[in-house]
Protein backbone atom coordinates (compact mmCIF):
# COMPACT_ATOMS: atom_id res chain seq x y z
CA UNK A 1 0.00 0.00 0.00
CA UNK A 2 1.25 3.21 -0.93
CA UNK A 3 2.01 5.78 2.45
CA UNK A 4 2.73 9.35 1.99
CA UNK A 5 4.90 11.07 4.69
CA UNK A 6 7.18 13.44 5.99
CA UNK A 7 10.53 12.55 7.53
CA UNK A 8 13.11 15.29 8.60
CA UNK A 9 11.54 17.82 6.13
CA UNK A 10 11.92 15.10 3.13
CA UNK A 11 8.78 14.09 1.02
CA UNK A 12 8.87 10.70 0.91
CA UNK A 13 6.01 8.54 -0.94
CA UNK A 14 6.93 4.23 -0.39
CA UNK A 15 5.47 1.37 -1.14
CA UNK A 16 4.68 -0.97 2.00
CA UNK A 17 3.07 -4.10 3.38
CA UNK A 18 0.54 -3.20 5.85
CA UNK A 19 3.15 -5.47 8.25
CA UNK A 20 5.34 -2.86 8.08
CA UNK A 21 5.89 -1.09 11.43
CA UNK A 22 6.72 2.84 11.30
CA UNK A 23 10.04 1.89 13.12
CA UNK A 24 10.83 -0.60 10.22
CA UNK A 25 9.95 1.40 7.52
CA UNK A 26 12.55 4.37 9.04
CA UNK A 27 15.18 2.03 9.47
CA UNK A 28 15.10 -0.84 6.91
CA UNK A 29 13.67 1.19 3.93
CA UNK A 30 14.46 4.83 4.36
CA UNK A 31 18.04 4.72 6.19
CA UNK A 32 16.30 6.79 8.79
CA UNK A 33 18.44 5.42 11.90
CA UNK A 34 18.27 7.54 14.44
CA UNK A 35 15.54 6.02 16.60
CA UNK A 36 16.40 2.78 18.00
CA UNK A 37 14.95 -0.61 17.88
CA UNK A 38 15.47 -1.48 21.53
CA UNK A 39 12.33 -3.61 22.58
CA UNK A 40 10.16 -3.65 19.62
CA UNK A 41 7.19 -4.39 22.11
CA UNK A 42 6.65 -0.11 23.64
CA UNK A 43 8.52 -1.12 26.74
CA UNK A 44 11.48 1.47 26.12
CA UNK A 45 11.00 4.58 24.20
CA UNK A 46 13.86 4.31 22.30
CA UNK A 47 11.82 4.24 19.02
CA UNK A 48 10.32 7.64 20.05
CA UNK A 49 9.88 10.32 17.11
CA UNK A 50 7.37 13.37 17.10
CA UNK A 51 4.75 12.31 14.62
CA UNK A 52 2.50 15.61 13.77
CA UNK A 53 4.66 17.38 16.54
CA UNK A 54 4.04 15.04 19.98
CA UNK A 55 5.90 12.62 20.86
CA UNK A 56 5.16 8.96 19.84
CA UNK A 57 6.82 5.36 19.42
CA UNK A 58 7.37 3.73 16.14
CA UNK A 59 7.48 0.59 16.88
CA UNK A 60 3.70 -0.19 17.70
CA UNK A 61 2.68 2.40 14.99
CA UNK A 62 1.87 0.09 11.30
CA UNK A 63 3.32 2.28 8.73
CA UNK A 64 -0.17 2.03 6.75
CA UNK A 65 -1.40 3.70 9.68
CA UNK A 66 0.26 6.80 9.70
CA UNK A 67 -0.30 8.03 5.70
CA UNK A 68 0.09 12.13 5.58
CA UNK A 69 1.72 12.28 9.04
CA UNK A 70 4.65 14.58 9.68
CA UNK A 71 7.74 12.79 11.55
CA UNK A 72 10.75 14.47 13.09
CA UNK A 73 13.22 12.39 14.28
CA UNK A 74 16.48 13.10 16.73
CA UNK A 75 18.29 13.22 13.35
CA UNK A 76 15.94 16.09 12.17
CA UNK A 77 15.74 17.91 15.25
CA UNK A 78 19.29 19.33 14.58
CA UNK A 79 19.62 21.54 11.62
CA UNK A 80 18.03 25.12 12.50
CA UNK A 81 18.56 28.45 10.54
CA UNK A 82 22.50 28.24 10.78
CA UNK A 83 22.64 24.86 8.73
CA UNK A 84 22.70 21.30 9.08
CA UNK A 85 25.05 20.73 11.69
CA UNK A 86 23.64 22.99 14.49
CA UNK A 87 22.59 21.12 17.08
CA UNK A 88 18.99 21.37 18.86
CA UNK A 89 19.30 23.15 22.28
CA UNK A 90 17.87 19.79 23.98
CA UNK A 91 20.88 18.31 22.16
CA UNK A 92 23.59 20.31 22.94
CA UNK A 93 21.86 19.93 26.92
CA UNK A 94 22.28 15.94 26.30
CA UNK A 95 25.78 17.15 25.23
CA UNK A 96 26.59 19.27 28.38
CA UNK A 97 25.75 17.07 30.71
CA UNK A 98 26.57 14.03 29.64
CA UNK A 99 22.88 12.82 29.94
CA UNK A 100 24.60 9.56 28.06
CA UNK A 101 26.84 6.94 27.86
CA UNK A 102 26.37 4.28 24.99
CA UNK A 103 24.04 6.84 23.52
CA UNK A 104 21.57 4.19 22.71
CA UNK A 105 18.23 5.36 24.19
CA UNK A 106 19.49 8.68 23.64
CA UNK A 107 18.10 9.81 20.33
CA UNK A 108 14.49 8.39 21.94
CA UNK A 109 15.25 9.97 25.00
CA UNK A 110 15.78 13.56 23.32
CA UNK A 111 12.56 13.37 21.15
CA UNK A 112 10.50 12.45 24.20
CA UNK A 113 12.41 15.17 26.18
CA UNK A 114 11.22 17.58 23.55
CA UNK A 115 7.59 16.78 23.21
CA UNK A 116 7.37 16.39 26.75
CA UNK A 117 8.44 20.03 27.59
CA UNK A 118 5.61 21.01 24.94
CA UNK A 119 3.28 19.17 26.90
CA UNK A 120 4.26 20.75 30.20
CA UNK A 121 4.00 23.79 28.61
CA UNK A 122 0.61 22.99 27.15
CA UNK A 123 -0.52 22.10 30.98
CA UNK A 124 -0.97 18.80 30.93
CA UNK A 125 -1.34 17.31 34.32
CA UNK A 126 0.99 14.50 35.17
CA UNK A 127 0.58 11.25 37.55
CA UNK A 128 2.78 13.18 40.29
CA UNK A 129 0.38 16.51 39.43
CA UNK A 130 -0.10 17.23 43.11
CA UNK A 131 -3.29 19.40 41.77
CA UNK A 132 -4.79 18.47 38.69
CA UNK A 133 -6.33 22.09 37.81
CA UNK A 134 -3.49 23.91 38.25
CA UNK A 135 -0.81 24.24 36.10
CA UNK A 136 2.28 22.11 36.21
CA UNK A 137 5.59 23.03 37.03
CA UNK A 138 9.05 21.41 35.86
CA UNK A 139 9.94 20.27 38.77
CA UNK A 140 12.67 16.75 39.03
CA UNK A 141 9.32 14.77 40.13
CA UNK A 142 7.69 16.13 37.17
CA UNK A 143 10.19 15.13 35.01
CA UNK A 144 11.33 12.06 36.24
CA UNK A 145 7.14 10.82 36.16
CA UNK A 146 6.73 12.94 32.73
CA UNK A 147 10.00 10.71 30.95
CA UNK A 148 9.45 7.06 32.74
CA UNK A 149 8.68 5.51 29.27
CA UNK A 150 12.33 6.30 28.26
CA UNK A 151 14.50 3.24 29.73
CA UNK A 152 18.36 4.26 29.63
CA UNK A 153 20.11 0.31 30.41
CA UNK A 154 23.45 2.53 31.21
CA UNK A 155 21.71 4.52 33.86
CA UNK A 156 22.66 7.94 32.49
CA UNK A 157 19.46 9.05 34.12
CA UNK A 158 21.36 11.70 36.11
CA UNK A 159 22.60 13.54 33.42
CA UNK A 160 19.12 12.72 31.61
CA UNK A 161 17.62 15.02 34.62
CA UNK A 162 19.98 17.11 34.40
CA UNK A 163 20.00 18.22 30.63
CA UNK A 164 16.55 18.45 30.63
CA UNK A 165 15.94 20.35 33.57
CA UNK A 166 18.18 22.83 31.82
CA UNK A 167 16.32 23.50 28.99
CA UNK A 168 12.99 23.16 30.71
CA UNK A 169 14.68 25.78 32.58
CA UNK A 170 15.58 27.91 29.21
CA UNK A 171 12.31 27.58 27.86
CA UNK A 172 10.22 28.56 30.90
CA UNK B 1 3.28 -11.95 11.66
CA UNK B 2 0.51 -13.25 9.46
CA UNK B 3 -0.53 -10.77 5.95
CA UNK B 4 -3.58 -9.07 6.85
CA UNK B 5 -5.38 -6.46 4.47
CA UNK B 6 -5.59 -3.00 6.17
CA UNK B 7 -8.45 -0.35 5.62
CA UNK B 8 -9.11 2.75 6.95
CA UNK B 9 -12.89 4.13 6.63
CA UNK B 10 -14.68 7.25 7.24
CA UNK B 11 -17.91 6.30 8.18
CA UNK B 12 -18.62 4.35 11.46
CA UNK B 13 -21.26 1.86 9.54
CA UNK B 14 -19.13 1.22 6.68
CA UNK B 15 -16.25 -0.10 10.01
CA UNK B 16 -18.82 -1.81 11.40
CA UNK B 17 -19.91 -3.74 7.96
CA UNK B 18 -16.66 -4.42 7.58
CA UNK B 19 -15.52 -6.23 10.32
CA UNK B 20 -19.35 -7.72 11.43
CA UNK B 21 -18.97 -9.67 8.09
CA UNK B 22 -15.62 -11.40 8.25
CA UNK B 23 -15.08 -12.91 11.75
CA UNK B 24 -11.56 -12.97 11.05
CA UNK B 25 -11.62 -8.96 10.64
CA UNK B 26 -10.61 -6.80 13.94
CA UNK B 27 -10.68 -3.01 14.53
CA UNK B 28 -7.25 -1.25 14.81
CA UNK B 29 -7.12 1.68 17.19
CA UNK B 30 -3.81 3.36 18.16
CA UNK B 31 -2.17 0.20 18.03
CA UNK B 32 -0.59 -0.17 21.10
CA UNK B 33 -2.32 -3.47 22.04
CA UNK B 34 -2.91 -4.90 18.88
CA UNK B 35 -0.01 -4.42 16.95
CA UNK B 36 2.15 -6.12 19.91
CA UNK B 37 -0.68 -8.99 19.66
CA UNK B 38 0.18 -9.14 15.68
CA UNK B 39 4.33 -9.28 16.42
CA UNK B 40 3.86 -12.29 18.73
CA UNK B 41 1.24 -14.04 17.35
CA UNK B 42 -1.73 -13.77 20.29
CA UNK B 43 -3.59 -12.62 17.44
CA UNK B 44 -3.86 -13.49 13.82
CA UNK B 45 -6.16 -11.33 11.91
CA UNK B 46 -7.16 -11.27 8.42
CA UNK B 47 -8.20 -7.84 8.06
CA UNK B 48 -7.64 -4.71 10.20
CA UNK B 49 -10.56 -2.02 10.00
CA UNK B 50 -8.67 1.41 11.44
CA UNK B 51 -11.27 3.48 13.15
CA UNK B 52 -8.97 6.36 13.75
CA UNK B 53 -10.37 8.00 10.34
CA UNK B 54 -13.86 7.62 11.84
CA UNK B 55 -13.42 10.90 13.47
CA UNK B 56 -15.45 10.56 16.96
CA UNK B 57 -12.34 12.47 18.33
CA UNK B 58 -14.22 14.80 20.13
CA UNK B 59 -15.02 15.47 23.84
CA UNK B 60 -18.59 17.35 24.46
CA UNK B 61 -19.90 18.49 27.78
CA UNK B 62 -23.22 19.14 28.38
CA UNK B 63 -24.71 19.74 31.75
CA UNK B 64 -25.48 16.12 32.96
CA UNK B 65 -22.47 14.56 31.25
CA UNK B 66 -19.27 14.51 29.32
CA UNK B 67 -19.25 12.95 25.87
CA UNK B 68 -16.06 11.39 24.47
CA UNK B 69 -15.34 10.36 21.47
CA UNK B 70 -13.38 6.79 21.01
CA UNK B 71 -10.63 8.19 19.23
CA UNK B 72 -9.71 11.11 21.75
CA UNK B 73 -6.20 9.67 22.48
CA UNK B 74 -5.50 8.55 26.37
CA UNK B 75 -3.22 11.98 26.96
CA UNK B 76 -5.93 14.32 25.20
CA UNK B 77 -8.62 13.03 27.49
CA UNK B 78 -6.33 13.14 30.90
CA UNK B 79 -5.39 16.84 30.04
CA UNK B 80 -8.92 17.78 29.44
CA UNK B 81 -10.21 20.97 31.60
CA UNK B 82 -13.62 19.26 32.35
CA UNK B 83 -12.64 15.82 32.89
CA UNK B 84 -9.99 17.75 34.96
CA UNK B 85 -12.81 18.96 37.48
CA UNK B 86 -15.83 17.05 36.83
CA UNK B 87 -14.04 13.71 37.13
CA UNK B 88 -10.97 13.33 38.51
CA UNK B 89 -10.72 9.63 39.22
CA UNK B 90 -10.72 9.12 34.98
CA UNK B 91 -7.83 11.40 34.34
CA UNK B 92 -5.84 10.51 37.62
CA UNK B 93 -6.27 6.27 35.70
CA UNK B 94 -5.43 8.14 32.46
CA UNK B 95 -2.51 9.50 33.85
CA UNK B 96 -1.23 6.58 35.89
CA UNK B 97 -1.16 3.96 32.85
CA UNK B 98 1.30 3.38 30.21
CA UNK B 99 3.52 6.35 29.43
CA UNK B 100 3.89 9.78 28.04
CA UNK B 101 3.94 8.61 23.98
CA UNK B 102 1.68 5.78 24.47
CA UNK B 103 -0.90 7.86 25.93
CA UNK B 104 -0.61 10.30 23.22
CA UNK B 105 -1.04 7.18 20.68
CA UNK B 106 -3.64 5.02 22.74
CA UNK B 107 -7.62 5.81 22.23
CA UNK B 108 -10.33 5.24 24.72
CA UNK B 109 -11.85 2.61 23.17
CA UNK B 110 -8.63 0.62 22.56
CA UNK B 111 -7.73 0.85 26.11
CA UNK B 112 -10.69 -0.61 27.47
CA UNK B 113 -10.48 -3.31 25.10
CA UNK B 114 -7.07 -3.96 25.67
CA UNK B 115 -6.36 -7.64 26.34
CA UNK B 116 -4.84 -8.86 29.95
CA UNK B 117 -1.10 -9.19 30.28
CA UNK B 118 -1.58 -12.03 32.03
CA UNK B 119 2.21 -14.14 30.72
CA UNK B 120 0.78 -16.96 29.38
CA UNK B 121 -1.61 -15.05 27.32
CA UNK B 122 1.24 -13.26 25.55
CA UNK B 123 3.16 -16.34 25.57
CA UNK B 124 2.54 -18.36 22.21
CA UNK B 125 4.01 -21.27 23.58
CA UNK B 126 2.27 -22.15 26.76
CA UNK B 127 -1.57 -23.53 27.11
CA UNK B 128 -3.62 -20.25 27.41
CA UNK B 129 -7.90 -20.85 27.53
CA UNK B 130 -8.41 -16.96 26.50
CA UNK B 131 -5.83 -16.97 23.71
CA UNK B 132 -6.86 -20.67 22.41
CA UNK B 133 -10.42 -22.00 23.99
CA UNK B 134 -9.90 -25.87 25.45
CA UNK B 135 -5.75 -25.20 25.88
CA UNK B 136 -5.58 -25.20 29.57
CA UNK B 137 -4.89 -22.51 31.92
CA UNK B 138 -1.20 -22.21 32.84
CA UNK B 139 -1.74 -19.69 35.36
CA UNK B 140 -3.13 -21.98 37.98
CA UNK B 141 -0.41 -23.76 39.45
CA UNK B 142 1.95 -21.36 37.64
CA UNK B 143 3.25 -17.89 37.49
CA UNK B 144 0.54 -16.57 40.04
CA UNK B 145 1.49 -13.12 41.47
CA UNK B 146 -0.86 -10.86 39.00
CA UNK B 147 -3.98 -13.62 39.12
CA UNK B 148 -6.75 -12.60 40.13
CA UNK B 149 -8.48 -12.73 43.87
CA UNK B 150 -12.31 -12.31 42.83
CA UNK B 151 -14.45 -14.00 40.54
CA UNK B 152 -12.20 -16.06 38.68
CA UNK B 153 -12.88 -19.33 36.78
CA UNK B 154 -11.30 -22.70 36.68
CA UNK B 155 -10.96 -21.77 33.13
CA UNK B 156 -9.02 -18.52 33.79
CA UNK B 157 -7.76 -16.23 36.52
CA UNK B 158 -6.29 -13.29 34.87
CA UNK B 159 -7.23 -9.53 35.75
CA UNK B 160 -8.39 -6.77 33.76
CA UNK B 161 -5.62 -4.36 33.16
CA UNK B 162 -7.19 -1.15 31.92
CA UNK B 163 -6.20 1.73 34.95
CA UNK B 164 -9.36 3.85 32.72
CA UNK B 165 -11.82 0.96 32.97
CA UNK B 166 -11.71 1.18 36.99
CA UNK B 167 -12.44 4.90 37.03
CA UNK B 168 -15.12 4.36 34.34
CA UNK B 169 -16.62 1.60 36.20
CA UNK B 170 -16.79 3.30 39.61
CA UNK B 171 -18.13 6.41 38.29
CA UNK B 172 -21.45 4.99 36.63
CA UNK B 173 -20.09 5.78 32.97
CA UNK B 174 -22.18 4.75 30.03
CA UNK B 175 -20.40 2.90 26.95
CA UNK B 176 -21.79 3.93 23.36
CA UNK B 177 -21.62 0.77 21.23
CA UNK B 178 -22.48 0.97 17.49
CA UNK B 179 -23.68 -2.80 15.82
CA UNK B 180 -24.73 -3.48 12.84
CA UNK B 181 -28.34 -3.64 14.48
CA UNK B 182 -27.97 0.00 15.36
CA UNK B 183 -26.82 1.41 18.31
CA UNK B 184 -26.66 0.37 22.12
CA UNK B 185 -25.26 1.74 24.90
CA UNK B 186 -23.77 -0.66 28.03
CA UNK B 187 -23.13 0.40 31.80
CA UNK B 188 -19.27 0.26 31.95
CA UNK B 189 -19.94 -2.16 34.41
CA UNK B 190 -21.10 -4.47 32.48
CA UNK B 191 -18.97 -3.90 29.09
CA UNK B 192 -16.51 -6.47 30.51
CA UNK B 193 -17.12 -10.07 32.33
CA UNK B 194 -16.11 -12.58 34.32
CA UNK B 195 -14.09 -15.43 32.82
CA UNK B 196 -16.20 -18.25 33.56
CA UNK B 197 -16.52 -21.32 31.52
CA UNK B 198 -15.66 -18.55 28.49
CA UNK B 199 -12.55 -16.66 28.79
CA UNK B 200 -11.47 -16.42 25.42
CA UNK B 201 -14.52 -13.42 25.40
CA UNK B 202 -13.08 -10.51 27.70
CA UNK B 203 -16.79 -8.72 27.06
CA UNK B 204 -19.96 -8.74 26.07
CA UNK B 205 -19.95 -6.98 23.48
CA UNK B 206 -20.41 -8.72 19.64
CA UNK B 207 -18.34 -9.50 17.12
CA UNK B 208 -18.41 -6.21 14.90
CA UNK B 209 -19.48 -3.78 17.70
CA UNK B 210 -17.22 -0.51 17.55
CA UNK B 211 -17.38 1.26 20.55
CA UNK B 212 -18.19 5.33 19.21
CA UNK B 213 -18.52 7.28 22.93
CA UNK B 214 -18.59 7.30 26.06
CA UNK B 215 -20.47 9.21 28.34
CA UNK B 216 -19.80 9.96 31.74
CA UNK B 217 -22.75 11.81 34.29
CA UNK B 218 -21.89 14.39 36.40
CA UNK B 219 -22.65 14.20 39.73
CA UNK B 220 -21.13 15.43 43.39
CA UNK B 221 -19.29 11.94 43.52
CA UNK B 222 -17.72 11.86 40.32
CA UNK B 223 -16.29 15.67 40.77
CA UNK B 224 -15.00 14.49 44.51
CA UNK B 225 -13.26 10.82 43.56
CA UNK B 226 -9.25 9.85 42.87
CA UNK B 227 -7.68 7.23 41.80
CA UNK B 228 -5.03 5.34 43.63
CA UNK B 229 -2.75 2.69 42.22
CA UNK B 230 -0.04 -0.10 43.77
CA UNK B 231 2.43 -1.28 41.58
CA UNK B 232 6.08 -2.75 41.10
CA UNK B 233 8.03 0.62 40.50
CA UNK B 234 6.61 3.94 41.01
CA UNK B 235 5.60 4.45 36.56
CA UNK B 236 4.69 3.14 33.64
CA UNK B 237 3.88 -0.47 35.08
CA UNK B 238 0.53 -2.39 35.24
CA UNK B 239 -1.27 -1.81 38.46
CA UNK B 240 -0.84 -5.14 41.34
CA UNK B 241 -4.26 -3.35 42.59
CA UNK B 242 -5.78 -0.58 42.13
CA UNK B 243 -8.93 1.92 43.74
CA UNK B 244 -11.15 4.58 42.39
CA UNK B 245 -13.43 6.42 45.07
CA UNK B 246 -16.02 8.78 44.34
CA UNK B 247 -17.66 10.84 47.88
CA UNK B 248 -19.83 12.89 49.00
CA UNK B 249 -20.55 13.87 52.20
CA UNK B 250 -23.41 15.01 54.26
CA UNK B 251 -23.06 18.31 56.24
CA UNK B 252 -22.40 16.46 59.12
CA UNK B 253 -19.44 14.23 57.46
CA UNK B 254 -21.48 11.23 56.97
CA UNK B 255 -21.35 9.50 53.57
CA UNK B 256 -24.52 10.49 51.34
CA UNK B 257 -23.42 7.80 48.77
CA UNK B 258 -19.73 6.68 47.54
CA UNK B 259 -18.90 4.34 44.43
CA UNK B 260 -15.70 1.98 44.97
CA UNK B 261 -14.03 0.18 42.15
CA UNK B 262 -11.00 -2.02 41.95
CA UNK B 263 -8.69 -2.65 39.42
CA UNK B 264 -6.11 -5.75 39.49
CA UNK B 265 -8.22 -7.97 41.49
CA UNK B 266 -10.54 -9.75 38.72
CA UNK B 267 -11.35 -10.62 35.14
CA UNK B 268 -13.43 -7.06 35.10
CA UNK B 269 -13.46 -3.72 36.67
CA UNK B 270 -14.76 -4.81 40.03
CA UNK B 271 -17.10 -2.71 41.63
CA UNK B 272 -17.62 -2.97 45.35
CA UNK B 273 -21.13 -2.27 45.86
CA UNK B 274 -21.25 -4.16 49.41
CA UNK B 275 -18.46 -1.97 50.39
CA UNK B 276 -20.47 0.74 48.97
CA UNK B 277 -23.39 -0.19 50.64
CA UNK B 278 -21.75 -0.44 54.01
CA UNK B 279 -20.08 2.64 54.37
CA UNK B 280 -23.64 4.79 53.31
CA UNK B 281 -24.34 6.72 56.26
CA UNK B 282 -21.35 5.99 58.10
CA UNK B 283 -18.56 8.26 58.79
CA UNK B 284 -15.78 7.42 56.71
CA UNK B 285 -13.57 6.67 59.07
CA UNK B 286 -10.39 4.20 58.46
CA UNK B 287 -11.86 1.68 60.52
CA UNK B 288 -15.33 2.11 58.80
CA UNK B 289 -13.51 1.84 55.10
CA UNK B 290 -11.08 -1.24 56.49
CA UNK B 291 -14.28 -2.97 58.04
CA UNK B 292 -16.42 -1.99 54.41
CA UNK B 293 -13.54 -3.50 52.16
CA UNK B 294 -13.55 -6.61 54.32
CA UNK B 295 -17.02 -7.04 53.54
CA UNK B 296 -16.73 -6.75 49.76
CA UNK B 297 -13.73 -9.28 50.15
CA UNK B 298 -15.54 -11.95 51.73
CA UNK B 299 -15.65 -13.68 48.58
CA UNK B 300 -11.68 -13.54 48.05
CA UNK B 301 -9.70 -16.36 46.60
CA UNK B 302 -5.98 -16.22 47.10
CA UNK B 303 -2.87 -18.55 47.37
CA UNK B 304 0.66 -17.79 48.56
CA UNK B 305 1.29 -15.49 45.26
CA UNK B 306 -1.43 -13.49 45.32
CA UNK B 307 -2.40 -13.25 49.28
CA UNK B 308 -0.76 -10.15 48.99
CA UNK B 309 -3.20 -8.32 46.73
CA UNK B 310 -6.10 -8.38 50.01
CA UNK B 311 -3.64 -5.68 52.41
CA UNK B 312 -3.04 -3.72 49.07
CA UNK B 313 -6.86 -3.49 48.27
CA UNK B 314 -7.44 -2.52 52.03
CA UNK B 315 -4.38 0.06 51.83
CA UNK B 316 -5.33 1.87 48.45
CA UNK B 317 -8.91 2.19 49.36
CA UNK B 318 -8.70 3.49 52.65
CA UNK B 319 -5.77 5.78 51.21
CA UNK B 320 -8.06 6.82 48.74
CA UNK B 321 -10.65 7.71 51.07
CA UNK B 322 -7.87 9.84 52.89
CA UNK B 323 -7.13 12.10 50.28
CA UNK B 324 -10.68 12.67 49.27
CA UNK B 325 -11.47 13.86 52.78
CA UNK B 326 -8.33 15.70 52.59
CA UNK B 327 -9.53 17.99 49.65
CA UNK B 328 -6.90 16.47 47.20
CA UNK B 329 -8.42 14.63 44.27
C1 LIG C 1 4.63 -0.87 27.83
C2 LIG C 1 3.17 -0.64 28.04
C3 LIG C 1 2.70 -0.27 29.30
C4 LIG C 1 1.34 -0.06 29.51
N1 LIG C 1 0.90 0.29 30.76
C5 LIG C 1 -0.44 0.45 30.98
C6 LIG C 1 -0.94 0.77 32.27
O1 LIG C 1 -0.18 0.93 33.23
N2 LIG C 1 -2.28 0.91 32.41
C7 LIG C 1 -3.15 0.75 31.37
O2 LIG C 1 -4.36 0.89 31.56
N3 LIG C 1 -2.70 0.43 30.15
C8 LIG C 1 -1.37 0.29 29.94
N4 LIG C 1 -0.93 -0.06 28.69
C9 LIG C 1 -1.90 -0.44 27.68
C10 LIG C 1 -2.38 0.71 26.84
O3 LIG C 1 -3.15 1.57 27.66
C11 LIG C 1 -3.23 0.11 25.73
O4 LIG C 1 -2.38 -0.59 24.87
C12 LIG C 1 -3.98 1.16 24.95
O5 LIG C 1 -4.84 1.90 25.78
C13 LIG C 1 -4.79 0.51 23.83
O6 LIG C 1 -5.37 1.52 23.04
P1 LIG C 1 -5.14 1.51 21.46
O7 LIG C 1 -5.98 2.59 20.89
O8 LIG C 1 -3.70 1.56 21.12
O9 LIG C 1 -5.77 0.10 21.11
P2 LIG C 1 -5.43 -0.97 19.98
O10 LIG C 1 -4.17 -1.66 20.29
O11 LIG C 1 -5.56 -0.35 18.63
O12 LIG C 1 -6.68 -1.95 20.17
C14 LIG C 1 -6.89 -2.69 21.36
C15 LIG C 1 -8.13 -3.55 21.16
O13 LIG C 1 -9.30 -2.75 21.07
C16 LIG C 1 -10.00 -2.99 19.86
N5 LIG C 1 -10.55 -1.69 19.48
C17 LIG C 1 -9.87 -0.52 19.33
N6 LIG C 1 -10.72 0.49 19.13
C18 LIG C 1 -11.98 -0.04 19.14
C19 LIG C 1 -13.31 0.51 19.01
N7 LIG C 1 -13.52 1.82 18.83
N8 LIG C 1 -14.37 -0.34 19.07
C20 LIG C 1 -14.18 -1.66 19.24
N9 LIG C 1 -12.96 -2.23 19.38
C21 LIG C 1 -11.88 -1.43 19.33
C22 LIG C 1 -9.00 -3.59 18.93
O14 LIG C 1 -9.62 -4.45 18.00
C23 LIG C 1 -8.11 -4.36 19.89
O15 LIG C 1 -8.67 -5.61 20.17
C24 LIG C 1 0.43 -0.22 28.44
C25 LIG C 1 0.90 -0.59 27.17
C26 LIG C 1 2.25 -0.79 26.96
C27 LIG C 1 2.72 -1.18 25.60
S1 LIG D 1 -5.23 -16.94 33.48
FE1 LIG D 1 -6.51 -16.75 31.62
S2 LIG D 1 -5.18 -15.59 30.27
FE2 LIG D 1 -3.80 -16.44 31.84
S3 LIG D 1 -3.13 -18.50 31.10
FE3 LIG D 1 -5.00 -18.83 32.27
S4 LIG D 1 -6.59 -18.79 30.69
FE4 LIG D 1 -4.82 -17.76 29.80
S1 LIG E 1 11.52 -0.16 20.57
FE1 LIG E 1 9.67 0.98 20.68
S2 LIG E 1 9.40 1.17 22.82
FE2 LIG E 1 11.14 -0.14 22.72
S1 LIG F 1 22.93 5.70 27.16
FE1 LIG F 1 23.10 3.57 26.95
S2 LIG F 1 21.01 2.98 27.08
FE2 LIG F 1 20.92 5.05 27.64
Amino acid sequence: MSVQLSVDGRRVDVNVDPRTTLLDLLRERLDVIAPKKGCDHGQCGSCTVLLDGRRHLTCLALAVAQDGAEIVTAEGLAGGPDGEHDLHAMQRAFLEHDGYQCGYCTPGQICSAVGMLAELADGHPSHVSPDLTAAPKATDEEIRERMSGNLCRCGAYVGILAAIRQSAQASA
Amino acid sequence: MRPFAYHRPADPAEAVALVAADPAASFLGGGTNLVDHLKLGVTRPGTLVDVTGLGLDTVEQTDASLRIGTNVRNSDLAAHPALRAGWPAVSRALLAGASGQIRNQATTGGNLLQRTRCVYFQDVTTPCNKRESGSGCSAIGGYGRYNAVLGASGQCVATHPSDLAVALAALDAVVVVLGPDGERRIPATELHRLPEEHPEHDTTLRHGELITAVELPSSPLAARSTYQKARDRASYAFALVSAAVGLDLDEDGTVRDVRIAWGGVAHKPWRATRAEDALRGEQPTEDAVRAAVDIELTGANTDDQSAYKLPMVRATTTYAVHRLLEGSR
